[in-house]
Order: structure tokens, then sequence, then C-alpha cells
């Protein structure tokens, strides 16, 4: 019950101090449309939704999350009051799943907001709506968890954030998003298989459009793997690291 | 007497560098036990290891007599911290930080309400309530932070350099509400450079340098050994000569005293026997030194610190305030 008590209280403090502040939600709200629009222009005519469906989805979830608990943990480390944590009674696993659940939950609003637009308003359908929230749920995760890594081994906030666009941006691309895998040059195509994201983002096409190019279970059995490798490498890092 | 904590040769190592070596001591239930010494004296470290924010190198830590060594999160529950920098949660008031520290105890909602009430009243912080932390002033913080390590009532309180970089005042205060937690029961770990504070404070003090413990006595034996001693205040005007080479000076010239600066104008110096004081002062004259005023003053615990650690007082304080 105590433990229970602590860590409902940090997700409560940190959606309320970070997450749920004016700048967070305009960002979330705002990226999404700044790419609907980038492709709006690009085709300069009324685009196909469904084709940039998945990728809106997947980069809303990515950047959301990465960007926000590599910047929140290492403002909290440079102010130490994450000290304050590491000195609680709670263990280093509970506190870091406390810390992570805000950011998840975070990414799973954000990536809604985009699926309401394109499912309201462009009337795009989804293929499988269960799956379409699985493959939200763990790519919130993974990506929080890949924003996690980057903020344990960051110490200050400028250098979370390049760290951060050091990975997403070549993620983008090389994950199937917007240039499907095959299209890569042979030697770069490994490269794509080593990020989480590239799962993610097959069973989310999967689930709108059933383009996916691997197997779903293959996706989720690979995708709850890197979850728990992250997680694991986090915790390693925060006891290297912090606890010295 | 019955101790809350024994620590027996705890040692902390950072690659080469020795930061603790070897300690060993107790802290008494009940007492306010003090760590005096200078900057990277191995003071902080020491708390870190014992409150778990440290892996320890060798040695153990023993709490009410159980070995804790390794499992320190167990023991979290009854320890309150305050570092050596306030560290609450800026975007929160005074009164979210408290129910929020408490709620990391898991203290149920209603007890941490009238918790953290109880002690914005008893900070005198209760009209700052609602104000933001990061608006607080220094001092303000520093009281706001204490408060938050007591939110789970701990049996013991580590505060590492409780009253560094804040105003008199609030220095002030906050001595006497830590005094008054000592009189309710709380046991105390401080460490401090101010040997003024820890002269006030502490039963116990530990002279800890270069991370080792010079010796551990109660504040009254300290002064009471210092007490067969003869000390010499020496205030001069403050000229151009070098510190150090004036000292060696005075060494040479007079081997069976302890000379040091207590400041920039004020040379102490220390005998076991009685102090003839006019071949000194003839020295410094004929060194350039003006002298003002030359007094036999009573020993205080500083001059127990001095002799022990030959570390200078002014110089201490300095590099602290400096940090």
């Amino acid at each position: 019950m105590k433990s229970a008590i602590a860590f409902w209280n940090i997700l409560l403090k940190d959606m309320k101090n970070y997450y749920l502040k004016p700048p967070n939600i305009s960002w979330g709200i705002i990226f999404p449309f700044a790419w609907m629009l980038m492709f709006f222009f690009r085709s300069g005519k009324a685009f196909d939704i469904g084709e940039i469906f998945a990728g809106i989805v997947a980069m809303s979830i990515l950047f959301g999350t990465t960007s926000m608990l590599a910047v929140t943990i290492t403002f909290e480390r440079r102010g130490r009051s994450f000290d304050r944590l590491l000195l609680a009674p709670i263990s280093t696993e509970l506190l870091v799943f406390a810390k992570i659940s805000g950011a998840v939950i975070f990414g799973i609003i954000n990536s809604f907001i985009p699926i309401l637009i394109s499912v309201l308003y462009f009337k795009s359908s989804v293929a499988n709506w269960y799956l379409l929230f699985v493959s939200i749920i763990l790519l919130s995760i993974v990506s929080t968890l890949l924003g996690l890594s980057i903020a344990v081994s960051a110490k200050e906030i400028f250098e979370a954030q390049t760290f951060s666009n050091f990975f997403r941006f070549p993620m983008i691309f090389l994950c199937g998003l917007f240039i499907p895998i095959a299209s890569l040059p042979v030697y770069i195509r490994p490269l794509s298989y080593v990020l989480p994201v590239t799962y993610g983002v097959d069973i989310l096409k999967y689930s709108i459009s059933k383009a996916n190019h691997l197997y779903i279970w293959l996706d989720i059995i690979v995708l709850i793997i890197f979850c728990a490798g992250l997680f694991y490498f986090s915790i390693f890092n925060i006891r290297k690291k912090w606890i010295v | 007497m019955e101790s809350i904590i024994r620590v027996t040769n705890l040692t902390k190592k950072y690659g080469n560098l020795t930061a603790v070596d070897n300690i060993s001591f107790k802290i008494n239930k009940g007492e306010i036990f003090g760590f005096l010494g200078p900057n990277a004296a191995g003071k902080t470290t020491t708390i870190n290891m014992l409150i778990g924010m440290a892996k320890i190198t060798d040695g153990r830590i023993f709490y009410n007599d159980n070995d804790i060594t390794g499992k320190i999160k167990k023991f979290q529950n009854y320890i309150g911290v305050v570092l050596d920098e306030s560290n609450l949660y800026e975007e929160l008031n005074g009164y979210e930080n408290l129910c929020f520290c408490a709620s990391l105890y898991g203290i149920r909602q209603f007890k941490r309400e009238t918790r953290a009430k109880q002690l914005l009243e008893i900070f005198q912080l209760s009209d700052a309530a609602n104000r933001r932390f990061k608006s607080y002033s220094r001092g303000m913080k520093r009281k706001l932070t204490i408060a938050a390590s007591l939110v789970h009532e701990p049996e013991i309180l580590f505060l590492d350099e409780p009253t560094t970089g804040i105003d008199v005042a609030s220095s002030r205060q906050i001595r006497a509400l830590i005094k008054k937690l000592n009189d309710d029961g709380t046991t105390i770990f401080l460490t401090t450079h101010y040997i003024e504070e820890a002269e006030r404070l502490c039963d116990r003090i530990a002279f800890i340098n270069k991370g080792k413990i010079i010796k551990i006595d109660t504040v009254e034996k300290f002064i009471e050994d210092m007490s067969q001693s003869n000390v010499i205040e020496i205030l001069f005007d403050p000229g151009y000569f070098d510190k150090d080479i004036l000292i060696d000076r005075l060494k040479q010239n007079f081997s069976e005293l302890e000379c040091s600066f207590k400041n920039e104008n004020t040379i102490k110096v220390i005998s076991q026997a009685k102090i003839d004081i006019s071949p000194i002062i003839s020295f410094l004259s004929s060194n350039g030194i003006y002298i003002l005023e030359a007094k036999l003053i009573r020993p205080t615990l500083e001059d127990t610190f001095v002799k022990l650690t030959g570390i200078e007082i002014d110089l201490m304080k300095k590099e602290k305030d400096k940090k």
C-alpha cells in the first residue's frame, strides 16, 4: 500500500508539474498538425491520409515521450530533487516505473490527437483497433524507455535534447515509417532491425492498413524484449551512475 | 549509552583517491553528533554512504545493532536527510512539497496534509505555504527542506551543512529548531564547518580531515583538555606580508608555541606553558607588523580543532562560503 501511495503521487506530481503544462500540451497537438500540413503543402492537393496516418501517430509518440522524460529527469537531477526520490524507501524499479508511467500516458494521449483527426475528420479507416491500441501502448513504453536511457546518460538538459535528436531523426528514416525498409540500401537494413521503433511501426501499419512486413507476434515479442532490456539498462545505469 | 548507528572501518575510494579512510564511530540515541572538518574532509561522502547515496568500498554500518550494509533501502524509512542543497520542487508550493515528500513514505492523504500543516507551523512558514518554492528566500528554502525531511517523523536526522550560505537570522532559527528537534527525541547527525555551530549544538564531535577521524569526544571534554593551555590572540594592522612565511618564521623562532592565523589580522598563539608575550611582539614588530592588541583568551573548541588539525579556521570558512 505504501509503495502504491508513493507510485501514484510521483505519477500525479509529474503529470501536474511537467506533462499537463500548456507548452507540452500544445507541442502534442501542434506537432501532428505540422506534419499533416507539411504533407498537404508537399502534395499541393488533398492528400491520402492513409499514407501518413501511421507515420504521424508514431512520430507523435516518439517525439512526445522521448523528449519529455529526457528533459524532466535531467532537470530533476540538476536541481537534485531526484535525490529525494532515491532517498525514499521505495525500490529503484518502482521509482523508474512511476517516472515512465507519466510519459507513457502522455504518449498515448498524444497519439490519439492524430487518430481522432484522421478517423473523425478525414474518415480514415482502421483495420484492427485492438492492435492499434497494442502498438500505441508498446511504442509509448519503448520510446519512453529510450528517453529514460538518454536521460540517465546525459548531465545537462541541452545534452539530453541533443542525444534525443541524435537517436530520433535517424530512427524516423530507418524504421520503415516513410521509406520502406526493403527500399533502403542493403548495408543499412540491419540498422533498421536493431531499432525498437521499427517493430512498433510494423504493428501500427498492420493495424491501420495491414501493410506490415514482419510477423505481428514477432513484433510484439521483440518490443517486449526491448522494453525489459531498456528498463533494466536504465536501472543498472541509475544505480551505477547516481549512487556512486 | 545505546547506539542508534554504529560504523566500523568505513572506507570509500574513488579510483586511487581515498575519500573516507577506515573510519569507525557510533551515534548514540538522542544525541547530536557533529562531523567537523574542512572542505573535502570526507563529511559528505560519509553521510552519503550512511544514507545510501554512495556505495561503500569497505566497512560495515549497523542500525540499532542490525547490520544494514548493502541494505540501506530498508533503513530509509527511519531516517530523514537534508542534503547540502535545498532540493525540493521549484514548481510546487511549500504545502504541496511537504505533502509530496510525505507520500514518498506511503503516508495517507489526511495524515500527510495534517503533518504538512503542522510542520509549516513549526517552521514558521504557514504564511508562505501557498507560494512556490522557487520564490522562497535561501533561508526559507533551507527551513522547508528540513521540514520535508521530518514528514515521516524519522528516528535520526542527517543534516549536511544545514546553515551554509544562509543569512544570520535564518541560521539562528535553524539552530534553534535543530535543538528543539533533539529535545523532542530525534537523534541528529550534523556535518558542519562552522565550529561555533558545532560547539553550540553538538553533544559529541568527530574532527575529520583528509578522510580520517582525528578525534571524537564530547564538546566539554575537548574544551576541558584545552583549558590546560594558554591562548593569546594578537590583533595587528593588516599589511602586505606573506602569511605562510610569517607563520613559518614564528614557528622557527618559537618552536614551543603553536601559531596560526585566526583571520586576516589576528594571530593565535597556543602553548601548554605560560606565554611570554614580549619576545613575540618584538619579533612581529621587527617584521614590520604593527600590533594593535594582544590578549589572553579562554580556550575554545576552535583552538582544539586548530591544534589537532593544523587547519586555519578562517581559510576553511572562506573556502566553504566561496563554494
